[in-house]
């Protein structure tokens, strides 16, 4: 079997002949990693996720999990993927423990089988005191942990993770980076996960694929991409009042100088190297450094370079669908 | 925890354990247990009790209020001026007892041409069950939309859990239901005073259960069909309105179809309620039975049952996933 467990070529889907939501993308997922998709709201990755998880075709192009064509072997992608959805799926009317054996018996996993991963599984996310409760009284992490839970069932070679976190409160999203991380170590799984968390992006995956209007902008791991910003922003204030954008342009390193508000926003690489040597320079034509810091660009300037926005207002937009989508289950319930 | 899933299972496999699924919701939850219960005893009291159209053609319904005594004695007064003393008329005693027989004789003939019992109340009650069946199949649609709604239907669609096995759970789950309450009609019905056939064996009851098992099936799998790819609540209720009553109405479940309207009367013969509905007539309360007719019947409605749950399997490969 190839290292390459998810390949991806040309991968398409238009919706009604018009909406472009995937755009032609190409990416490779190796054995072992964890690959994220992060972008804004509509930025294609739970499309992505969907034609990946062969429950929507693909209008153009293909992908193999595993080896297996999502199309044309689609039962047997089905098989070896385990899905966490972003939505809460579990049945609110059975209990923790029967919805585990639900999704065993959609995989034809013997009752016995079934059974004896289920006391391992709840161990695992920490329901096994509440896996004869209903559903319906579990708290938002619960119900992940569950969905989680769930999506293991089948001791699946890869998993699929769309938007794990989202709605979560701080901890529990924590406590989740941590059953994800568990999962990569102790089971060598590989993991495809979607979010618009930075953060998340930042400390889970090993590789992150910037992706905007359906199209990935930019792959990397995450400290590669922060780096190919160009290095880290120095920022230095003088007291007098001269135009010096030209002195620290020529100082090793610096890549960028802007002036914004009386102070000088540097681009330069290996920062903590760097801005002494522009502190010296100025020193040396008798200047006064008033202010310095020095920042290690983070996603959000990787995406900000990348896309032209800030996550932010993507985040917001997320978090009002969240409670949405809360409340449309409690109208159910 | 890194083995493949080894457990490769037949085409069917996930059937039963989706078909539970819906049913616990139903049978572990008491409120709507007890409601699936007592509602087929509201419609038999509300139908087959309430409005008992046979009572009209009954000789009671003539005796108290058209024929007062003194009608019945001046009936008998106009007999005697004719020199036709009401005692020669074969069953007329002369009293209006006398006369309530003949009517009430005259009632059964009615009933027993149109509705081909002499008890309204039993002719009814099959048509209760009949409407039992219909109305609890026609639910099954909602529960298509609500899973695609909370994203379950997605979940079970990434899963190697056959497309035809995930509608067919909501078929069969259904079917069981109205299976269920339908025995609970016949129950009920029994208790109010259902009078079996003359030719009634209780191994029909059997019957009685096959024809609704192929009527259930073939409804639930029509109103999942049509329903297959909306995704607003709204649609399947709305369709259920349109389709539930004059699916209903133009069938002998609640009026023979002998004296329907021409127009009506052909589209009742297309209509599988009747034939469901004629079967189990046939088999817990007719006299005689026709078992060719019977023949009919279980051909029409399991030909239906088999089309239409057929359509509603295709669809599902098409239409589950987009």
């Amino acid at each position: 079997m190839s290292e390459e467990i998810i390949k991806a070529e040309g991968l398409t889907k238009v919706f009604n002949h018009s909406l472009v939501a995937v755009d032609h993308v190409n990416f490779e997922i190796k054995r072992g990693e964890i690959y994220g998709f992060l972008g804004p709201n509509g930025a294609g990755k739970t499309t992505t996720i969907n034609m990946l998880i062969t429950i929507l075709k693909p209008t153009e192009g293909k992908a193999s999990v595993l080896g297996y064509d999502i199309l044309k072997q689609n039962n047997d992608v089905r098989n070896v993927i385990g899905v966490v959805p972003q939505e809460y799926t579990a049945d609110e009317d059975l209990t923790g423990l029967e919805n585990i054996l639900l999704c065993a018996d959609m995989y034809g996993i013997p009752r016995k089988v079934a059974k004896e991963r289920a006391v391992d599984l709840l161990k695992l996310v920490e329901l096994t005191e509440f896996k004869d409760k209903r559903v319906e009284t579990f708290s938002g992490g619960m119900r992940r942990r569950l969905e989680l839970a769930c999506g293991l069932i089948n001791r699946p070679k890869v998993l699929f993770l769309d938007e794990p976190t989202l709605g979560l409160d701080v901890q529990t999203r924590t406590a989740t980076w941590n059953y994800i991380r568990t999962l990569k170590k102790e089971f060598g799984m590989t993991l495809f996960m979607t979010t618009h968390y930075l953060e998340e992006a930042d400390t889970l995956c090993d590789r992150v694929a910037i992706i905007d209007h359906g199209k990935i902008v930019v792959v990397g791991t995450p400290e590669d991409l922060k780096h190919s910003l160009g290095g880290d922003i120095i920022t230095i204030g003088i007291k007098e009042d001269v135009d010096v954008s030209e002195l620290i342009s020529k100082v090793e390193n610096v890549k960028e100088v802007k002036k914004e508000n009386g102070t000088y926003r540097i681009k330069a690489e290996y920062g903590e190297i760097t801005a002494p040597l522009i502190i010296e320079t100025l020193r040396e034509k008798g200047y006064t450094v008033a202010k310095l810091s020095l920042t290690e660009p983070t996603l959000n300037e990787v995406y900000l370079e990348y896309t032209g926005k800030s996550l932010r207002d993507a985040e917001e937009s997320r978090e009002a669908f969240a409670s949405q989508r809360m409340t449309m289950r409690r109208a159910r319930a | 925890m890194s083995e493949l899933n080894e457990h490769r299972a037949s085409r069917l496999h996930g059937l039963w354990a989706m078909t539970n699924r819906e049913l616990k919701k139903w049978y572990k939850a008491p409120v709507i247990f007890t409601l699936s219960i007592v509602q087929p005893i509201i419609w038999m009291g509300l139908l087959g009790k309430a409005m008992n159209i046979g009572a009209l053609f009954g000789g009671s319904s003539f005796t108290q209020s058209i024929m007062s005594p003194s009608i019945v004695a001046q009936f008998e007064n106009v007999l005697a001026n004719y020199g036709m003393p009401a005692a020669n008329i074969p069953g007329f005693l002369a009293n209006s007892n006398g006369i309530s027989s003949v009517f009430s004789g005259l009632g059964n003939v009615v009933l027993l041409k149109f509705f081909n019992t002499t008890s309204y109340f039993s002719f009814m009650a099959v048509g209760v069950i009949a409407f039992t069946a219909l109305f609890t199949t026609a639910f099954s649609g909602m529960s298509v939309v609500w899973d695609r709604r909370l994203g379950f239907l997605n979940k079970a669609l990434s899963t190697p859990v056959s497309r035809g096995v995930i509608i067919f759970s909501k078929v069969l789950s259904a079917t069981f239901r109205s299976m269920f309450q339908a025995g609970i009609v016949i129950l009920i019905a029994i208790l109010f005073g259902l009078q079996f056939g003359a030719a009634f064996n209780p191994v029909y009851v059997l019957g009685v259960f096959a024809i609704l098992f192929l009527i259930c099936v073939g409804l639930s799998s029509m109103f999942i069909a049509i329903t297959i790819r909306s995704t607003r609540i709204e649609t399947p209720m709305a369709v259920m309105n349109l389709i539930t009553l004059p699916l209903m109405f133009a069938s002998n479940a609640f009026f023979p179809t002998s004296i329907m309207p021409d127009w009506l009367k052909t589209v009742a013969s297309y209509n599988p309620m009747t034939y469901a509905t004629d079967a189990v007539r046939q088999l817990l309360i007719y006299n005689t039975i026709d078992w060719r007719n019977v023949g009919t019947d279980f051909a029409y409605v399991g030909i239906f049952a088999v089309v239409v749950a057929t359509i509603g399997i295709l669809l599902s490969w098409r239409y589950l996933s987009k």
